[in-house]
C-alpha cells in the first residue's frame, strides 16, 4: 500500500540525506512517537496495578462479579455490558480505518461518512463508560455490616463464619426501598414477620419489596447466595451502619468518598479503576473531539486543497491506539 | 522563517494513493480483520463468563489464553488498521524496539520488587 514505502529504495540513498528514511511525513513520525510515550504511560499503569493486585493480602474482587449489570435491566449478565463497549470500540476502529481508505482514493464523500459514524461511535463508548461510573459509584443494592459473629449454613452444607463488621449484601430492589425507609419510616415501613421481611412504599400505588435473599462475600471467590432461616441469621445480626454507595457530591450532604461504594472493598481496586478507565476515557474524549475538527476540515474542503487526507490517516493512528490501550485494560482489568 | 519540510511531506502523503480496485482488495481485508477481533472478543468474554476462579493449573493456563490472544488483538490492531505492517522496516523497528526494551524491563522490575515485597511481608495494604 501506502506509496513509497513499498518502493525499494537503496539503503545509500534512503539514508543520504534530503529525505525521510521512514518515507513519512513529519507529522506521522510524530504521531508514532508520541504514541510510542503514551504507550508507555499506559504500560507503566497497567503494571502498577498488577504490582499493587499481587502485593494485596485481601483477595481481589473478581471482575465478572463486579461487572454484571445492564442498564435498566434486573438480574445478572457477567462481562455483558463490558464487551458491548469493546465491541463500539473494535466497531469504531473499523469505520476509522475505511475513513482513511477512502481518503486514500479522494473520495470526500465515503471519508465524512466513516468519519462521521467514527464520532458517533465514539460518544456512545463515551456515554457507556458514564454508565459504568455511575453504576460502579451508587452500586446495585448497598450492604449492612454484621454486628456480632454469625456462622451460617451455605446450600452446599458448608459452615462459614463471618465476623463482625462483615459486609452483607442486599439485592437491587430490596436495597433499594431499605435505603428510602432508612430516611423516611414511615413513608416506607418495614414489617417483620414469621421467617420474612417486609418493606412497604406506601403512596397512591404502594408496592412490596420481600428479603428473598442475602449476599456473603459478594465480589469474592467465595460469593454465596444465603436464604430461608440461615439469612434470618444475618438480617438479625444486622448493626446500624447500612450503605448505599456514595451519593452524587453536591447532591448529597453526606459525601463520604467513594469507600462508600460497595465495589470499594479493596480501595487500591476502585482507585485503579477510576484512574486506568479514567485516563483512557480522557484520550477517548480528546480523541473525538480532534475527530471533528479534522470532519470539520474535510467538510470545508482543506483537504482537496492539500491534495491529500493525510490529516485523517494521523488522527486514525490516534483513535486506533485509543482502541488498542482498551483491548489491554479490557484484559487486565475485566478479565484476569 | 520558510519551513524546508513541506514539499517532501507532501510528496509522501501524495504517493499514498490508490485506486477504486485496489480500494476493495484493502477493504476485503479490513472486513477479514474485524471478523478476527469480533471473534476473538467473544471467545474471551465467554471464557470470562464461563471459567470460575481459583489458584489452579486451569486457572492459570486460562489466564495465558487471554494474554496470548489479547497480544494476536494487538498485532491485528497495529499492524493492519494501523498500517505499521504497510511501513518502511526501519520505523516499523523504530516504534516497537524501544516499546519492547522499556516494558520488557519495567515487567522484569516489577516482578522482582512484587516477590520481594511479598516474600518480606512488607505488604501495606
Amino acid at each position: 500500500m501506502s506509496g513509497e514505502a513499498s518502493k525499494a529504495i537503496s539503503k545509500d540513498v534512503l539514508w543520504g540525506g534530503g529525505r525521510s528514511p521512514f518515507s513519512v511525513s513529519y507529522g506521522k513520525m510524530m504521531m508514532w512517537y508520541f504514541l510510542v510515550s503514551d504507550a508507555l504511560t499506559f504500560g507503566g499503569l497497567l503494571i502498577a496495578y498488577a504490582f499493587w493486585r499481587a502485593s494485596s493480602v485481601d483477595s481481589w474482587p473478581i471482575g465478572e462479579q463486579v461487572f454484571r449489570a445492564l442498564p435498566g435491566l434486573e438480574g445478572e449478565f457477567p462481562l455483558a455490558y463490558v464487551a458491548l463497549m469493546t465491541f463500539i470500540l473494535i466497531v469504531s476502529s473499523v469505520t476509522m480505518v475505511l475513513a482513511v481508505e477512502a481518503g486514500h482514493r479522494n473520495d470526500r464523500t465515503s471519508v465524512l461518512k466513516w468519519l462521521g459514524l467514527t464520532i458517533i461511535g465514539g460518544f456512545f463508548f463515551l456515554s457507556s463508560q458514564a454508565w459504568e461510573w455511575s453504576h460502579f459509584i451508587h452500586g446495585s443494592g448497598g450492604f449492612f455490616n454484621l454486628s456480632e459473629q454469625v456462622t451460617v449454613v451455605t446450600p452446599n452444607g458448608d459452615n462459614v463464619t463471618l465476623d463482625a463488621g462483615e459486609r452483607i449484601y442486599m439485592d437491587h430492589h430490596f436495597g433499594h426501598l431499605m435505603e428510602m425507609h432508612l430516611h423516611d419510616p414511615l413513608g416506607v415501613p418495614l414489617a417483620e414477620g414469621d421467617g420474612h421481611v417486609v418493606l412497604t412504599e406506601l403512596g397512591e400505588h404502594p408496592h412490596e419489596a420481600h428479603l428473598h435473599g442475602l449476599k456473603i462475600n459478594k465480589y469474592d471467590p467465595g460469593e454465596t447466595l444465603i436464604e430461608g432461616d440461615e439469612m434470618m441469621k444475618l438480617w438479625n445480626a444486622r448493626s446500624e451502619s447500612f450503605s448505599f454507595g456514595a451519593p452524587i457530591p453536591g447532591l448529597g450532604a453526606d459525601w463520604g468518598g467513594i469507600n462508600h461504594s460497595e465495589y470499594a472493598t479493596q480501595q487500591g481496586y476502585s482507585n485503579f479503576f477510576f484512574f486506568i478507565t479514567g485516563f483512557h476515557g480522557f484520550h477517548v474524549f480528546s480523541g473525538v473531539i480532534i475527530n471533528i475538527v479534522v470532519f470539520l476540515m474535510v467538510l470545508n474542503r482543506v483537504m482537496e486543497r492539500r491534495k491529500h487526507y493525510e490529516m485523517v490517516e494521523k488522527v486514525g493512528l490516534y483513535w486506533h491506539f485509543v482502541d488498542l490501550v482498551w483491548v489491554f485494560v479490557f484484559t487486565f482489568f475485566y478479565l484476569i | 522563517m520558510e519551513r524546508d519540510d513541506l514539499i517532501v511531506n507532501d510528496s509522501y502523503a501524495l504517493n499514498a494513493h490508490h485506486s477504486e480496485e485496489e480500494g476493495i482488495t484493502i477493504r476485503k481485508k479490513i472486513y477479514l480483520v474485524t471478523v478476527i477481533l469480533s471473534v476473538i472478543t467473544a471467545v474471551e468474554v465467554g471464557m470470562g463468563v464461563m471459567f470460575k476462579r481459583s489458584e489452579t493449573f486451569t486457572w492459570t493456563a486460562i489466564k495465558w489464553t487471554f494474554i496470548i490472544l489479547t497480544l494476536f488483538k494487538a498485532g491485528y490492531i497495529v499492524m493492519s488498521f494501523m498500517h505499521l505492517g504497510d511501513e518502511r522496516k526501519n520505523l516499523r523497528n523504530a516504534v516497537l524496539v524501544p516499546y519492547f526494551v522499556f516494558i520488557a524491563y519495567l515487567i522484569f522490575i516489577a516482578i522482582t520488587e512484587g516477590l520481594a515485597h511479598y516474600d518480606m511481608d512488607l505488604s501495606v495494604h
